[in-house]
């Protein structure tokens, strides 16, 4: 049950669609990946990088709803953003629309599904539309500037500080 | 390799002509005239798109020969292998910490039972 295979994300960006497809398995049934996915609370404590805050400003989270949520560094505003649910089907589907509102004009369609793969494991596959194929690259590129190995090793603290 | 050249090197392959060529050119080296034939454009054209890929370090071109032939500079490729590589480590990352509010999210939601594949009674 609590075997730790390790995990893997595996992103496929398709050569020829702006399209970014991230699949992920999860140690847990779909009804509990799902409900961290869709309570606000617990989607603030993993969506943003560890050394940002997530403040969820608002969570209407079901068919034709909508959201918003900021990014805070020591309590300073660096990022926020919102979009559409436009459907929440419990447990198994969640297509939602994501701006990033330093860049307005720009939206991607994020349609997820949440696969049960029996023995209480859940897979999700993410797939995200963008209007062109140079967004798309940019969007991928945008890990460059997050300070991402300072957050891995704060990661790994914590992580070895919790098993 | 700095990140406005990697941008360049996104925006250079963001067109399906200029995909077109690089994919001719992995087979081997190849002159405009060659690169031209199976597109419905001019040879300028593809000389404008040669351009765009050479500046952004896709493509060189030998500059002895009047026939030019264009090369494709394969290791660009590695970098921006690299580039999607750390994108994914970042998505790993966030989802890591998913697995970790799953973990408590487990411990909360069954402190005494026996049976975790069972969706609790109380919610």
């Amino acid at each position: 049950m609590s075997t730790n295979t390790k995990p893997e994300t595996t992103i496929k960006a398709n050569p020829d669609l702006p399209t970014i497809e991230i699949v992920r398995e999860f140690d847990a049934p779909p009804e509990r990946v799902f409900r961290a996915w869709t309570d606000p609370e617990l989607f603030a404590k993993w969506v943003g990088p560890r050394n940002l805050t997530t403040k969820v400003d608002h969570w209407d989270c079901k068919t034709g709803g909508g959201y918003r949520y900021r990014n805070l560094r020591d309590g300073e505003e660096i990022a926020s953003f919102f979009g559409s649910f436009h459907e929440v089907r419990t447990n198994e589907r969640l297509v939602q629309t994501f701006t990033w509102e330093g860049q307005p004009d720009g939206v991607s369609l994020e349609t997820m599904t949440f696969e049960a793969l029996g023995d209480g494991r859940t897979r999700i596959v993410s797939l995200g539309v963008v209007e062109s194929m140079e967004i798309r690259d940019m969007i991928l590129s945008s890990g460059m500037d997050t300070g991402v190995v300072e957050g891995y090793e704060k990661l790994d603290e914590l992580l070895a500080a919790q098993r | 390799m700095a990140e406005d050249e990697l941008s360049r090197v996104f925006a250079a392959l963001a067109d399906p002509t200029r995909r077109g060529i690089v994919a001719r050119l992995a087979v081997g080296d190849a002159g405009v005239v060659e690169l031209a034939e199976p597109y419905d454009v001019s040879v300028q054209a593809v000389s404008k798109h040669l351009k765009v890929l050479e500046d952004a370090g896709l493509v060189s071109r030998s500059r002895d020969a009047q026939r030019r032939p264009c090369h494709l500079e394969a290791e660009v490729f590695d970098l921006m292998t690299k580039w999607i590589e750390r994108y994914r480590r970042e998505a790993e990352e966030r989802f890591t910490r998913l697995d970790a509010v799953l973990a408590d999210m487990e411990a909360e939601e069954a402190p005494e039972t026996q049976e975790p594949r069972r969706k609790g009674a109380a919610s």
